[in-house]
């Protein structure tokens, strides 16, 4: 039952531009949560992501559905955050902070990354 | 009798002359036994005569050469360039000869702060040569401080030449520490991973053992080895020098895959719609990475570098080493070489409550291993790794047998299939360049952030050395100078420890920039913290011996993997999610790594935290290195 709810509630996020249905979340205490809660540690202070220990999470269009389940019952390497750690309006505002993220300068108006 | 120095060198008859003296000796060993605690209780220690009965007019004091004099001539003659080693009474005599007889050339004696340091920096050392320099310790609490860095060696299959000081005969210890300097087996602590051993008791048998110990650490795989030098075979006078015989290190050639075997092999790659070659520790030399070349580019084939070693070029167009998973998942045949990890690179593997693991390959896909390690495998330690399923194994040196592989596979080739492996090729380059692209986009995130990225950081690196002979001696930033460095020659990486225990990139860069500097060439590393506060007197020894070196920190703060493993443990608890920094962080107070490395006369910046300081910073240091000084600048870092 709860993995077709899961199912269903993915199905519902990959229909949906990134922020629908999100929660009001806020950014501010999202940022502080991602560095308490350690998911800094794996996807970066940035949210930038590294090869060996986790995903890019900045202008990753995961929507907030999605987001939730994946935080809540992560299919790989994850640990997961359950309920009882991070409760609904904490989820919302990691996603919030997620979402506030800068765009990356453009990699051509970078000269260092040109060599 | 028998009990002054003289005297009780002959007792082990290592000199023909001296056997007629310790003859008579041998022949009243209860004399012997029974004189000596009388000896004791009427007269003082301090005092030889009176234990010795010699009158003093007779007593000899002093000798032209003794036994540690022949066995540098057996060091000498192995090509030993170094031996890095704290001092210590138990290999007094070796050390005075290495100075003094040997003129403290080839081998030169480098002032090591920790025994662990001196086997890292033998470690890298050898990976850049090719061939092992010298370790000395004490066989007992040397050998205990060193026992890690011989381990990651053994691991990486790297040689080295390690002589540990015993003294073995209870009766001619000193009082006192001696006693605890000394064991009856001191190989046995590091048994389990050097690849041979021995406990020489004569001169003679020291220089036939040195000699078969090098072509053992020389054979694939390559490993550790060691040797007991005695105290008392070390301090004994040498009086009949000449007629000791250095014995010939001879040369095994390394072992090559059985004909059979490789042509079967060539037969699966050359009909494989998806092969994929995958190197760990495959290159052993500069041919070794030509060799791979060749056979790729006679196959069209991707290889993926896995970095034990420089196995291949970054910006050649068949590296795809980014594109691991994808690649294997699709692979019809797997050429893996010299692999520390076979089950792993064909299996992923789920770290959660109950752990999981899943075979990612097609159904049908073969398997062809060639690996030294098939010939020589222990129990205790296990290293070996998951056992793979695997259709043709070859026990055999990866690098020694590319070329009959690679002249198997020219021998089969068909015009149809080299129009398969174009057309293969031209996709698999194309692969490579979206790969290289995408790389350069995902450096941009975090670009300007502080801490600093540890993609700018290794651009900002690459920016200052690009133009240089340059040579990574060690690599403590992941993937990033992989992704965006132009790596094309052999010694520019040389893997890593090999065991995964830290404290190895410290010492490692500074016995890697030993080796370079004969070269002139630019040694760089990337230095972690948390490594760097294991043993951090080897900034000394860089400082001592005036080796050059380049080292930027990728300071994170924190013992990082552990942070995370202890993550996972709270979230799998469901408790105390805000609490992995403790007891995996380093901060609180903060160390100052530049103060560290300046009281220790390094030129040193830091620590450095706006990313638009970075690049002058490493100018300035850079600067320094050229002058030959080693140099280090301390960057704040992203986790990872
Ligand atoms: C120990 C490492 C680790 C930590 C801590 C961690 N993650 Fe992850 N995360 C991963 C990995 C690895 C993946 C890639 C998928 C997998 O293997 O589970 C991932 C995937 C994700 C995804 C899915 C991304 C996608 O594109 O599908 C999201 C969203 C995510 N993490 C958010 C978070 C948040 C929010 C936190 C903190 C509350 C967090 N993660 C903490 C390792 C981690």
């Amino acid at each position: 039952m709860k993995s077709l709810l899961l199912i269903l509630a993915m199905l519902a996020g990959s229909q949906n531009p990134p922020a629908a249905n999100a929660p009001r979340g806020d950014a501010q205490n999202g940022k502080t949560l991602f560095m308490k809660y350690g998911c800094y540690e794996c996807h970066g202070r940035e949210g930038q992501g590294s090869n060996a220990t986790g995903p890019r999470l900045n202008q990753n269009p995961i929507t907030y559905p999605r987001f939730v389940a994946y935080i809540r019952k992560p299919s790989g390497e994850m640990p997961p955050y359950t309920a009882k750690v991070v409760n609904d309006q904490q989820a919302a505002d990691l996603y919030a902070f997620l979402q506030s993220l800068p765009k990356p300068p453009a990699v051509d108006s970078i000269p260092l990354l040109k060599q | 009798m028998a009990k002054s120095r003289k005297f009780s060198a002959d007792r082990r008859k290592f000199l023909k002359g001296a056997a007629v003296a310790g003859a008579a000796t041998l022949a009243a060993p209860g004399e012997t036994a029974v004189a000596r605690p009388a000896a004791r209780v009427t007269a003082p220690l301090q005092d030889p005569r009176a234990e010795t009965g010699t009158p003093p007019e007779a007593e000899v004091l002093t000798t032209d050469h003794c036994g540690s004099d022949f066995m540098v001539d057996v060091i000498k003659s192995l090509d030993i360039e170094y031996f890095c080693a704290n001092p210590g009474s138990s290999f007094r005599a070796l050390h005075e000869s290495i100075v003094n007889y040997g003129g403290n050339q080839k081998p030169e004696f480098i002032t090591c702060c920790h025994e662990e340091s001196s086997v890292a920096m033998a470690h890298a050392y050898s990976k850049i040569e090719g061939k092992p320099i010298g370790v000395m310790a004490h066989g007992t609490v040397g050998l205990q401080h060193a026992a890690m860095g011989i381990y990651n060696a053994y691991c990486d299959r790297v040689p080295v030449f390690i002589v540990v000081g015993n003294s073995l005969d209870a009766t001619q210890r000193r009082p006192g520490v001696e006693w605890e300097h000394s064991v009856q087996d001191a190989a046995s602590i590091v048994r389990d991973f050097v690849k041979w051993d021995d406990t020489p008791i004569s001169l003679g048998h020291f220089a036939e053992s040195a000699a078969r110990a090098y072509k053992i650490a020389m054979t694939p795989p390559m490993e550790p080895v060691l040797l007991v030098a005695d105290s008392d075979l070390q301090e004994r006078p040498l009086s009949e020098k000449d007629k000791l015989r250095v014995q010939k290190a001879t040369r095994t050639s390394p072992p090559q895959g059985d004909s059979g075997a490789v042509a079967e092999a060539a037969k699966l790659l050359v009909a494989a719609q998806n092969p994929v070659i995958v190197a760990d520790r495959a290159a052993r030399t500069a041919a070794g990475m030509k060799y791979l070349m060749e056979l790729a580019e006679t196959l069209q084939a991707p290889v993926l570098d896995q970095g034990g070693r420089m196995n291949f070029p970054t910006r050649h167009k068949l590296n795809l080493s980014g594109r691991g998973r994808p690649l294997i998942a699709e692979a019809d045949v797997i050429l893996g070489l010299e692999l520390t990890d076979f089950w792993g690179t064909v299996n992923s593997y789920r770290d959660q409550l109950e752990r999981t693991s899943r075979r990612i390959t097609k159904p049908g896909t073969k398997l062809i291993s060639i690996t030294a390690g098939d010939l020589y495998i222990k129990s205790n330690y296990q290293d070996f790794e998951r056992y793979p399923e695997i259709d043709i194994a070859m026990a055999a040196d990866a690098e020694a047998t590319l070329p009959a592989l690679t002249e198997a596979v020219k021998r089969l080739i068909t015009p149809d299939r080299k129009n398969a492996f174009q057309a293969r090729g031209a996709k698999l380059a194309a692969a490579h360049d979206a790969a290289a692209e995408q790389a350069r986009k995902e450096a941009a995130y975090g670009w300007d952030a502080s801490p600093i990225s540890t993609a700018r950081m290794s651009a900002e690196l690459w920016a200052q050395i690009k133009n240089e002979d340059w040579s990574l001696v060690s690599n403590g930033a992941g993937g990033w100078p992989q992704r965006l460095w132009n790596f094309d020659k052999y010694y520019q990486h040389i893997g890593g420890s090999g065991g995964a225990g830290v404290g190895y990139g410290a010492p490692a860069s500074v016995g890697g920039a030993l080796a370079n500097r004969k070269y002139g060439r630019l040694s760089v590393s990337i230095q972690n913290d948390g490594d760097l506060m294991y043993a951090p007197g080897v900034l000394w020894t860089a400082s001592h011996h005036r080796i050059p070196l380049l080292s930027v920190m990728h300071n994170n703060r924190a013992y990082h993997q552990e942070v995370m493993h202890l993550q996972r443990m709270g979230n799998r608890h469901n408790r105390g999610i805000d609490r992995a920094y403790i007891g995996t962080t380093i901060e609180d107070p903060n160390i100052d790594y530049a103060k560290l490395a300046q009281s220790m006369s390094w030129y040193a910046e830091g620590p450095i935290t706006d990313p638009k300081d970075l690049g002058p910073a490493i100018k300035r240091a850079l600067a320094a290195v050229k002058r030959g000084e080693p140099a280090l600048v301390d960057v704040v870092s992203q986790p990872r």
